[in-house]
C-alpha cells in the first residue's frame, strides 16, 4: 500500500476523528506503515546485495580499472622520477635548461641498471616510441653511453652521444610521457597525435586505423542487424500464424542453433564456404560457376556476415515471434472486410504493432554484433576484422595495454548508449529468451 | 496436415519428386528436392475459399521463402554430423561419400578426440590413466565441465536471490540494479575479459592468491560466473512475473514460517525457471572463449579455446567430431529446456502446452 493511499484514508478519517488512527501497540498507523515499508524494501534489497557486490568486484571495478589505464599511464614518472618533477614547469620554449639536462642523464643511468617490471628504460622507450617512431633506438643507445657521462656540461654530453636530442619536439614529447595522466592514448585510439609543436593534429591518411576499422564495426553491424531483420521477420510471422503444433516444431529449428556453441557454428560455416565446402559444390553441380572459379566466400568480410546473421538470427526471431503472437488475427481480417488491400492493411494495421518487437530485436543484434570477436577472429582474414579484434590484439600481442583500454573505452562507450536507448524503448526487464 | 496428401497438389509434388530422382540420380539432390518444394506444400493454411489464384502462389512463394530460410538456419549444423565422419582428413564430402560408400566413412576423428595429446596411444598399459590425464581434447573437456559446473552453482546460488529481491514489489531502484546485473550479458566479451586481465594479473591483493587470479582455475570460474548471472536473472524473474503473491500471504496466514514459505511454495514454483536459467549459464560457460583466451594457461584449456586454437592452426575433423557431440549435447539440453517450459507452464495454469 502506498503512502498516498494511506492519506487519502486519513482525510476521510479527519472529518469524524481528528486523531491519527492508532495501531494496537499505540503507534500512529502511518508511522508504523512507513516503518514496514522501510523495512520491506530493504530485504528485497538486501536479497540483492550479494550478487551486485560479486558484480562490482568482479565486472565493475576490472572495468573501471581499465577506464583508468586509458588515461593514467606511469611509465613515465615510473622510469625517471627526478626528470619528471624537473620537466613538469619547463615553459616548452627552446630546449630545457642545463640543471634539466642533468637530472636526465643521470635518472636515465640509474634507470639502466634497473631491472624491475615498468621501470627499466625499455618501458619508457616503448612509450616514447608510440609518439616518435625510432625513439626506441635514441633511447637504447643514449642509454647505454649514459652512463659515462659522469660531469657536465650535460647537454653537449648528450648532444655527442645523438643529434637528435638537440631537436625540442623530443623534450617536448617527454615532458607530456612524464606526465601521469594522459590523452595521448584516445588521440592514437581516434587516429590524432601530436605534431612537432604539440598541437593536436590528424594522423596521415595513409596511417588511419582505428577511426575506418570503428566505422566499418558501425556499418558492419548494422548491415548485419538489418539482414537479420529482413530473414526473421517473415519467419516470425510464420511461427507466430501457425498452429501451435507446428510452430512448436518449427521452432526447434530457431532454437537448435540458439543452443548450439559458438565454435561449432563457426566451424560448420567454415565448412559450408570454404571454396572445396558445400555451397561452392552446389554452384558448381548446378552449373552456376565452374570449377575453376570457386567463389571465395571465407576470410573475408562476406565470410564474416554470413557467419554473424546466421549466429545473432534467434536474438530477432525470438523477441519478434513473442511480440507477434500477441496480434489478434482478427485485426487484419477487420481491415481487409473493410476493404483495404493486402499490402495496405499490412503497412497500416500488422507492422505498427510489431515494432516493439522490432526495437527489441534489432537492438540486442546492434549491441551484440558490435562487440562480437570469435567469428571475426576465425573466419574473418584480414578485411572482415572488427574493433574488437584489434583491441584483443593490443592487450595479448603488441602489449599496448593503454592503447587497448582506450579503444575499449570507446568501444564501450558506444554500447552503453545503444544499451541506455534499449532501456529506454524497450526496457531491460522485457528480455526473454524462448 | 493428412488431408492434404489426398490433393492433387500432393500427387504433383510426388510426380515432380520421382521426376527429379530419375533425371539427377542423386540421392542428396532428391532430398533437397523434396525439403524445398514438401515443406512449403505441408505448411500451407487453408487459405479462405475466396482466395485469388495470385494470393494462393504468393502464399507458396512466401512459405518456399521461410522454408529456405529454415535451411539456412539447420544445414550448417546438420552438415557437420556426416562431415565428422569422413575418411579424408578435410572438410568436404568426398566423391566416395556423396555415393554412400562405406570406405569413405570411418570413425577416426572420434578415436583421434581420445588419441591425440596421450604419451603412447597404442600402449596397453596404464591406456586408461594416460588418456584420462594427456589426451588433450579429454583434459579440455574436465577443465570446461569442472569450470561450467562451479560458475552455474555460483551463478544459481546468487542469481536466483537477487532475482527474487528484484521481483518483490518493494525493491528500489529497480531497474537501475537490473541494468547492472544483465550488463555482463550486454557489455562486449573483450572488454569484460581485457578488465578482467588487469585486474585479476595484480600481485598482492587477492587473499590466499598473492600472484594474482590470472592463469589460475578461480579466474576462469568467476568470469564465467559473471558472464552467467544475467541468464539465470532473467530466466527466474520470467518465471516470477506471473508469481502470485497471494499464495506467500496465504501460507504466512496460515503459519508458515519465511523459511517453510520459501521452501514449499516458493521454490516449486520457481525450479523450472531456476533449473533453465542454470542451464544457460552451464551452457555460457561450455562455450565461453574470449575470457578463456584471456585469463587461462595452456593448462587451462577448455573444449571452445581448443576449437578456437584448432579453427585457426590446422584445421581437422577432429573439430567437427567434437561440434558433433556439442550438438548432440544441445539437442538434449534443449528438450530439457521445453520440458521444463511445459511443466512451468502447467504449474502456472497458462496453457496445457
Amino acid at each position: 500500500m502506498s503512502d498516498a493511499a494511506l492519506g487519502t484514508n486519513h482525510s476521510a478519517n479527519n472529518g469524524a476523528a481528528s486523531e491519527p488512527l492508532i495501531a494496537a501497540d499505540g503507534i500512529p498507523l502511518k508511522q508504523k506503515l512507513a516503518k514496514t515499508t522501510r523495512r520491506m524494501k530493504m530485504q528485497a534489497f538486501l536479497l540483492t546485495v550479494p550478487l551486485v557486490l560479486f558484480l562490482l568486484v568482479s565486472f565493475v571495478l576490472p572495468i573501471g580499472q581499465m577506464l583508468y589505464r586509458s588515461v593514467h599511464n606511469p611509465t613515465g614518472s615510473n622510469v625517471m622520477p627526478n626528470f619528471a618533477v624537473a620537466i613538469k614547469n619547463w615553459d616548452g620554449q627552446g630546449l630545457p635548461s642545463e640543471e634539466i639536462f642533468e637530472v636526465f642523464v643521470k635518472d636515465m643511468a640509474l634507470a639502466r641498471k634497473n631491472r624491475e617490471v615498468g621501470k627499466t628504460i625499455g618501458n619508457l622507450a616503448t612509450r616514447v616510441n608510440y609518439e616518435i617512431p625510432g625513439a626506441r633506438s635514441l633511447f637504447t643507445k643514449s642509454a647505454r653511453r649514459a652512463g659515462r657521462i659522469t660531469e657536465g656540461p650535460y647537454k653537449e654530453a648528450l648532444f655527442a652521444i645523438d643529434k637528435r636530442w638537440e631537436n625540442p619536439h623530443i623534450w617536448l614529447t617527454l615532458q607530456r610521457v612524464t606526465k601521469d595522466f594522459t590523452a595521448a592514448f584516445y588521440l592514437a585510439a581516434t587516429d590524432q597525435k601530436y605534431d612537432e609543436a604539440g598541437n593536436i593534429v590528424w594522423a596521415d591518411e595513409l596511417y588511419q586505423i582505428y577511426l575506418p576499422i570503428l566505422w566499418k564495426t558501425i556499418w558492419l553491424s548494422a548491415l548485419i542487424t538489418a539482414l537479420c531483420f529482413i530473414i526473421a521477420y517473415p519467419v516470425a510471422y510464420l511461427l507466430s500464424t501457425l498452429p501451435l503444433r507446428t510452430s512448436n516444431l518449427l521452432m526447434i529449428l530457431v532454437l537448435l542453433p540458439f543452443w548450439t556453441s559458438l565454435l561449432v557454428r563457426t566451424s560448420a560455416w567454415i565448412a559450408m564456404l570454404q571454396t572445396e565446402g558445400i555451397i561452392n559444390n552446389i554452384f558448381v553441380y548446378l552449373g552456376f560457376i565452374s570449377d575453376e572459379n570457386r567463389i571465395q566466400m571465407i576470410y573475408n568480410m562476406t565470410g564474416t556476415v554470413i557467419a554473424m546473421v546466421h549466429i545473432l538470427l534467434p536474438f530477432m526471431i525470438l523477441p519478434l515471434y513473442s511480440v507477434m503472437k500477441t496480434i489478434p488475427p482478427s485485426y487484419m481480417r477487420a481491415a481487409r472486410s473493410m476493404g483495404a488491400s493486402g499490402t495496405y492493411s499490412f503497412v497500416k494495421v500488422y507492422f505498427p504493432q510489431t515494432v516493439p518487437g522490432i526495437a527489441a530485436g534489432t537492438l540486442l543484434v546492434f549491441i551484440l554484433a558490435i562487440g562480437y570477436y570469435i567469428t571475426p577472429a576465425l573466419v574473418g582474414g584480414n578485411d572482415g576484422l572488427l574493433i574488437s579484434n584489434l583491441i584483443a590484439d593490443h592487450i595479448k600481442k603488441t602489449l599496448n595495454w593503454s592503447l587497448g583500454a582506450a579503444l575499449g573505452t570507446i568501444l564501450l562507450t558506444v554500447v552503453l548508449i545503444f544499451y541506455w536507448l534499449y532501456n529506454k524503448l524497450v526496457g531491460v526487464d522485457n528480455l526473454k529468451f524462448g | 496436415m493428412m488431408k492434404r496428401i489426398q490433393t492433387l497438389g500432393f500427387y504433383a509434388l510426388v510426380a515432380a519428386t520421382a521426376l527429379f530422382f530419375v533425371f539427377t540420380e542423386s540421392f542428396a539432390g532428391t532430398f533437397g528436392f523434396i525439403i524445398i518444394f514438401g515443406l512449403p506444400y505441408f505448411l500451407m493454411n487453408d487459405l479462405p475459399p475466396y482466395a485469388t489464384a495470385a494470393e494462393k502462389i504468393g502464399k507458396y512463394a512466401f512459405l518456399s521463402l521461410c522454408t529456405l530460410i529454415f535451411i539456412f538456419l539447420i544445414l550448417p549444423i546438420l552438415v557437420i554430423i556426416p562431415l565428422s565422419f569422413n575418411a579424408e582428413p578435410y572438410f568436404s564430402f568426398t566423391e566416395g561419400m556423396m555415393a554412400l560408400d562405406p570406405s569413405a566413412y570411418s570413425t577416426r576423428w572420434y578415436e583421434d578426440i581420445v588419441r591425440f595429446g596421450m604419451t603412447a596411444p597404442d600402449g596397453t598399459e596404464n591406456w586408461w590413466s594416460d588418456m584420462w590425464n594427456n589426451a588433450t581434447w579429454i583434459r579440455a573437456m574436465r577443465n570446461s565441465f569442472w569450470y561450467a559446473l562451479c560458475a552455474t552453482i555460483l551463478a544459481t546460488g546468487i542469481g536466483t536471490l537477487a532475482a527474487l529481491g528484484l521481483s518483490r514489489p518493494e525493491m528500489p531502484y529497480r531497474s537501475a540494479i537490473t541494468s547492472l546485473l544483465i550488463s555482463p550479458m550486454i557489455v562486449p566479451l573483450v572488454i569484460t575479459a581485457t578488465g578482467m586481465f588487469f585486474f585479476y594479473s595484480q600481485k598482492n591483493v587477492f587473499p590466499f592468491f598473492p600472484d594474482g587470479l590470472i592463469n589460475r582455475d578461480i579466474g576462469i570460474i568467476l568470469a564465467h560466473t559473471t558472464l552467467g548471472v544475467p541468464f539465470v536473472i532473467i530466466t527466474v524473474t520470467a518465471t516470477l512475473t506471473g508469481f502470485d503473491r497471494s499464495l506467500i500471504r496465504a501460507s504466512q496466514g496460515l503459519g508458515a514460517s519465511g523459511w517453510t514459505t520459501f521452501t514449499k511454495v516458493i521454490m516449486p514454483l520457481i525450479i523450472p525457471g531456476m533449473i533453465s536459467g542454470a542451464l544457460f549459464a552451464f551452457i555460457t560457460s561450455l562455450d565461453e572463449v574470449v575470457a578463456v583466451i584471456f585469463l587461462a594457461d595452456v593448462d587451462q584449456r577448455t573444449i571452445p579455446r581448443q576449437m578456437f586454437s584448432g579453427l585457426r592452426e590446422q584445421i581437422s575433423p577432429t573439430i567437427l567430431a567434437v561440434a558433433t557431440i556439442l550438438v548432440i549435447m544441445s539437442v538434449l539440453l534443449l528438450t530439457t529446456l521445453e520440458l521444463l517450459r511445459r511443466r512451468s507452464e502447467r504449474l502456472r495454469g497458462l496453457s496445457p502446452g
